[in-house]
Parts: structure tokens; C-alpha cells; sequence
């Protein structure tokens, strides 16, 4: 498929994923790889959290919008911001003429007897912000990391679960239209992601399936991150390696090399283990990226998963009834 | 590089052990390794996880975990047992418990407000956790509670459960809410009527009603979870309790792990021991960047492929090493221990008693 086919297939795209999984960092190489492809593109956080913003180098983020990566070329700009609950809350009164108690209403702790009161609240002043930032079109994609773990499902069925208690007002209305943006595969889509080990797969299948039936939430491929790459000539002896290369080794190399050889090939054999297992248990498409070897990841590691994950792309069938992607960019609607 | 003995004089001290850190690195397994550990040494020990642990039941060879503690036979002088917090049920035995009648007890539990907290209001979850260990310690006497905490930074709210608990019961809200009648209103003060007239326009008056019927059936009862909640407090804060700091060496983990350490510090409680998961394993004392160059030397045959391996995870090895100085400084003198990212993965009580081996060499 053409990476500019997925990326305009729909405009929210929410990525969700057990802690741990590498959520944010597919979502700052989704970003990025949407920017490369001329998307303006805003990356949003619901955590206060300086995970998306050290993989851009830039300081943590906060609720006023701030640019990731600048536009360069064809190259757009990747922008980055929080919704935090509180500050959509402030924002939605002050909206609806209530600026003067609005303050009041946090800074009391009210909030905390509001959101008990009709739990979901705060999910749904957070989707309620995305929904009206995909209204106003400042962005051609906009990538939401959402809350880890089963959090994400509860993120996401609360609207429902607020529906039902709230039945009237603007809370309803704001319910109702978080729901059409949820179920309209045009507009929005999940992009779940897992690693390639067995707990994190379970929950993976699990949380499709959670969502698909209680949300009606519309999947894209799932990602499984950090799959170690296969490198060929791990299965040589390295003493016979050496000989080969006309060297010897220093003492204690050859178990090093070694050790270092075997551990990569019994965890990858694992890995593809999973691989096949996630194929039978939910048969959607999967998108592979590889472990970077290090323990900090930055920009230079957030472009080269941003190039991963567009070959990964390239490479999926196209869909039946596929819409062909636009020439340009959709302006505002 | 071995785990100091302060781990195993914990297991051997504690009367409580709280396991945090965030998502996936590793808490549940090592939540139940210590209590595992407890059982081999002659305690009688319980594991109580916060997520549906599916994976643990089967480790443990249990079916499935519930809100009441399943005893794992084994060949061990104590004894071991796991349970799964349900947040729900804890709280309606709460409520059941403090209720004067079995009338007051189904109004609560039939309202729709209280269905709401019970369910989903965010800290319920860490409220009942605190709960349950307190129930498990003081009347189910289990002498060794192990419990593992939700992965979000609320994780540790319900150290001080007890004070939001009581700030919501004082909140002015409830207060006007508490009034026999609406027709009250009238007589407070204009601030709190707009507060009032605000919210209702916010989430519906319906919800209102919701909550007015919660609180005047709940009256009554707001003591017995007061004091409950007290003597929760004062068993956290007890220097039988112990929190585990549990963490991976990547920096966003670690992040998390200091922002756990400096919130307990707040507390005025401390990490009794950091437990670093999932290190990838160290090949040789070498550094990367030498293999790195020879890797290159020798592209193309089989030892610049072997070369190129060894320094992709030495230099993961460096990067962990890099990650991890500050933290272990931080919560010094705290024990620390390594546990190695394992080449397969945990599938039964064999796993975790290898895992206890790095937790406890000796």
C-alpha cells in the first residue's frame, strides 16, 4: 500500500498498547513518517509525561501546541501538545461563558467530585479536545498516544458508559459527538501496538477484540515493535571465524562473541514465535519494527523507525474499496 | 553484581510488600517471586495483583485468580497464596460491612452513582488495594502480603488514601449535597449556588440526583470508613511495610521509578529495595566501540557479523549502565538487585524459582 493511502485513510489515528511496548515512540515515528509524506502532523499526549518530547529532543511538552520537528522542504512540521483533563475542562467553560467559576472549579478539587460523579468525564473533555482539534483541520493527521495498558480501554469505552449516565446537556452532546468520530472509520482509527513476546501479545489480542465489540472502534494493522533484526553469520563458531579472517582472538573473546551470538538466536527464534501465534489469534495486518539497540532513543532513532515503518507499509496489501489517496494534502474542511 | 542480603531480610522482616514501578517492567512476576520466597523460608505469604495476571494463574498453576486468595501447594515449609484484586467486590464488602441494616447496605449498592465510584472512579482502585492488604495482614493473618500496584503514576495514591478519602467527604459539594432537601440551597451563600448551578449544567441534574441519593443513604457510615481508612494509613506507614521500587534500565522507566522514589520521599518513606528487571545480559568486559571498529574491519565474513552483535548489546549494556547510575544513587543505601532480561520467556514455578535465584544468591 501507498504510505500516502494509509496515512489519508483516516485523520485521528489513536495508538494504544500495554506500558512498556514502545507506544510513544511509534507514535513519534508515525508522526514523523506522515511528516515526510507532506502531512502536517500533531503528535498529542494525556500524560504528563517526557517520553514523546526527549525522542524530539525538545523539552517536555504542554497544553499550548509546540513544534517537534520543523517543516523542511517537502518535509511538514511535526507539532506536539498535552490534553490534560484539567485543562480541557478550564477550556470548555471557558468556552460556554463560565470562564469566572472555571478556575474555582479546579483549583477547589470540584473536579474530583464532578468526575466521580460521572466518570468518563475526563475522557471525554480529553477525546472532546481531539475531536474539536480534528474539526478545525490545523493538522492533516493527528496521532493520539493514548493511556497505557487496560486504561486505554476504558479511555475509550467511557463514552459509552457516559451515555448512559449523563442523558441530557452539554456533556451528552459532547459524548455523542466523541462516539461519531470513535465509530467513523473515515475519520478516526486505532493502531495498537505489542512486542513480540507472549503477555504483551495476549493483551494485544485481547484489547482488539474489547474494542472492536464494545467500542466499534475501527482497527488499522497492529504493530509489533522492537523485533530484534536477523543478522546472518551468528551460527559460526567464532574461533573458526577468526582463523577464517586469518586472526586470533584475546582471551575470553570467543565465549563473549559467542554468548552475545546465541542469546540474539534463541530470543529471535522466540520472537517469531509470537509472530505467528498474534497471526492466528487476530488475523489483521502486521507491521514489524526492529529493536534499536540502545537504551536512549532521540531523533536519529525516531527517523529510522519512521523509514521501517514506511516500508512496512509499503508492503501491506491494498485494502478492497480503498480510497486512492488524495494528490494533496486536505486542506481545513 | 549479587543481590545484597537486605532483599532476603525483607522477606524475612516484612509484613508488607509493595511492589511499584510503571507498566511492563516486570512487577507482577516480581511480586510473586517474593512471595514465592517467603513461602520457601517458612512465611505464610499472599500475592496480590492489580491486573487480570492470567499469565501468573498459569504460572502458578491456578485456573484463574479471584478476590479471595487461592492457596499454590508446593514443596515449601510456608505457605504461598494469589489472589486478584477486584476493586468492585472489595468495595461492596466495605460497604456491607459498614452499613447498620441490610436496607441501607442495597441502597447504596442498587445507586448509580455508587455503581460509578465503585467501578471507575480513578484511586478507587489504589483505595481498595490499600484495602485488601489491610484485610490480608490484620484479619486474614497472613504474615507475609505481597502486592503488586497499578501502573500509572496514581500508583502510589493510596498511600494517603485515607486524606482524599476525607477531603471528598468534606468537600463542600458533598456538604450542600448532604442537605436534607434541595430547598438548603437557597440559604447558602450565592458563590456556592452558582457552584452548584454550574455543575448541574455541566453533567445534568440527573447526575446530581444520583449523587444526592449516594450521599443520604451513605450517611451515617462516613466514620467507619474514616477510621478504616486510618488504621490502612497507619499500616503503610508502619515500619513492618516496605516498598520495592521495580523498574527497567531504559530512561523513561527509570523517570518513572525516581518520580516513585521522590513521591515516597514526600511521605517521609523510603525505597527499602530497588529491583532492576529485565538487564540485558553483559558478554565479557569489552567495550562496544572496539567491537564496533572490528565489526567493521571484518564486513562481510562471519566474525564482522559476530563482532557487530556483540557490540549492538554492549552498547545496550552501556546505555542501561548510563540509565540506572542516577536512581541507584538516589535510593542508596537500598539493596539492588539485577535481574537479566531472560533469553526465553517466564512460564512456570521453575522461571520464577530462577529469577529468585538472582534475587537471592545466596
Amino acid at each position: 500500500m501507498d504510505a500516502g493511502q494509509f496515512l489519508h485513510a483516516s485523520r485521528v489515528v489513536i495508538v494504544a498498547g500495554k506500558g512498556g511496548v514502545g507506544k510513544t515512540a511509534v507514535s513519534a515515528a508515525l508522526a514523523r513518517m506522515a511528516a515526510k509524506e507532506g502531512l502536517t502532523t500533531l503528535v498529542v499526549q494525556v500524560e504528563a509525561s517526557s517520553g514523546l518530547a526527549r525522542l524530539f529532543g525538545r523539552p517536555p511538552l504542554s497544553y499550548v501546541e509546540s513544534s517537534l520537528a520543523p517543516a523542511a522542504g517537502t518535509v511538514a512540521e511535526v507539532r506536539g501538545r498535552t490534553i490534560t483533563p484539567d485543562g480541557a475542562l478550564l477550556e470548555y467553560l471557558e468556552d460556554h461563558g463560565l470562564r469566572r467559576i472555571s478556575r474555582k472549579l479546579v483549583s477547589t478539587g470540584a473536579m474530583d467530585v464532578v468526575s466521580t460523579a460521572a466518570p468518563g468525564i475526563k475522557d471525554i473533555l480529553i477525546l472532546g479536545k481531539v475531536k474539536s482539534l480534528e474539526r478545525s483541520g490545523s493538522a492533516d493527521l493527528i496521532v493520539l498516544d493514548a493511556p497505557a495498558a487496560g486504561h486505554a480501554i476504558t479511555f475509550l469505552t467511557s463514552v459509552r458508559g457516559l451515555l448512559d449516565a449523563v442523558r441530557v446537556g452539554p456533556i451528552n452532546a459532547q459524548a455523542r459527538d466523541v462516539l461519531d468520530l470513535l465509530t467513523d472509520p473515515a475519520r478516526c482509527s486505532v493502531m495498537l501496538v505489542t512486542l513480540p513476546e507472549e503477555t504483551p501479545v495476549n493483551e494485544l489480542v485481547e484489547t482488539a477484540f474489547m474494542l472492536e465489540d464494545r467500542v466499534g472502534v475501527s482497527l488499522g494493522p497492529v504493530v509489533v515493535n522492537s523485533l530484534y533484526p536477523p543478522l546472518a553469520g551468528l551460527d559460526a563458531d567464532p574461533e573458526a571465524a577468526a582463523a577464517e579472517a586469518g586472526v586470533s582472538l584475546r582471551p575470553g573473546e570467543a565465549e563473549a562473541l559467542a554468548g552475545a551470538a546465541d542469546f540474539r538466536r534463541r530470543r529471535r527464534s522466540l520472537q517469531e514465535a509470537q509472530l505467528a501465534r498474534l497471526d492466528d489469534l487476530l488475523p489483521v495486518p502486521q507491521l514489524h519494527l526492529p529493536h534499536l539497540f540502545s537504551a536512549d532513543l532521540g531523533p536519529s532513532h525516531v527517523d529510522a523507525l519512521a523509514a521501517a515503518l514506511r516500508l512496512e507499509v509499503a508492503s501491506l496489501p491494498v485494502p478492497p474499496g480503498a480510497r486512492p489517496a488524495p494528490a494533496a494534502a486536505p486542506q481545513g474542511r | 553484581m549479587s543481590a545484597p542480603p537486605g532483599l532476603s531480610r525483607l522477606v524475612d522482616g516484612a509484613g508488607v510488600l509493595v511492589c511499584c514501578g510503571s507498566g511492563g517492567v516486570g512487577k507482577t512476576t516480581t511480586a510473586a517471586v517474593l512471595a514465592l520466597e517467603g513461602a520457601k523460608r517458612g512465611r505464610r505469604a499472599v500475592v496480590v495483583t492489580i491486573d487480570p495476571a492470567k499469565r501468573l494463574a498459569d504460572t502458578l498453576g491456578v485456573g484463574a485468580l479471584s478476590n479471595t486468595p487461592s492457596h499454590i501447594k508446593g514443596g515449601w515449609p510456608g505457605e504461598l497464596w494469589a489472589m486478584m484484586l477486584d476493586t468492585k467486590s472489595t468495595f461492596d464488602d466495605l460497604v456491607t460491612r459498614h452499613s447498620e441494616d441490610e436496607e441501607q447496605a442495597r441502597r447504596i449498592l442498587d445507586n448509580r452513582f455508587y455503581r460509578n465510584i465503585s467501578g471507575a472512579l480513578s484511586g478507587t482502585q489504589e483505595y481498595m488495594a490499600g484495602e485488601k492488604l489491610y484485610e490480608l495482614h490484620e484479619e486474614d493473618d497472613f504474615d507475609l502480603v505481597v502486592v503488586d500496584t497499578p501502573p500509572t503514576r496514581a500508583a502510589l495514591d493510596f498511600i494517603d488514601a485515607s486524606r482524599r478519602l476525607t477531603n471528598f467527604l468534606d468537600h463542600r459539594l458533598y456538604r450542600l449535597l448532604m442537605s436534607p432537601t434541595r430547598a438548603y440551597l437557597r440559604a447558602v451563600n450565592l458563590a456556592a449556588q452558582a457552584f452548584v448551578r454550574t455543575v448541574s449544567k455541566v453533567v445534568g441534574s440527573e447526575v446530581l440526583d444520583d449523587a444526592l441519593a449516594f450521599f443520604s443513604a451513605f450517611e451515617g457510615m462516613e466514620q467507619g470508613f474514616r477510621d478504616r481508612a486510618a488504621r490502612v494509613q497507619a499500616l503503610l506507614g508502619d515500619e513492618a511495610t516496605a516498598f520495592i521500587l521495580v523498574t527497567s534500565p531504559r530512561p523513561d522507566t527509570v523517570e518513572e521509578a525516581t518520580y516513585f522514589a521522590s513521591k515516597l520521599e514526600e511521605s517521609e518513606m523510603s525505597v527499602a529495595a530497588l529491583i532492576l528487571n529485565r538487564m540485558h545480559p553483559r558478554f565479557g568486559t569489552g567495550r562496544s566501540e572496539g567491537d564496533r571498529t572490528r565489526a567493521e574491519a571484518y564486513s562481510g565474513s562471519a566474525l564482522g557479523a559476530l563482532y557487530a552483535n556483540l557490540a549492538d548489546f554492549r552498547s545496550v549494556a552501556e546505555g542501561e549502565e548510563l540509565a540506572l547510575a542516577g536512581l541507584s544513587a538516589r535510593v542508596s543505601p537500598a539493596p539492588v538487585a539485577r535481574v537479566p532480561f531472560l533469553a526465553d520467556d517466564v512460564h512456570d514455578l521453575d522461571a520464577l524459582a530462577h529469577i529468585a535465584g538472582h534475587l537471592f544468591p545466596e
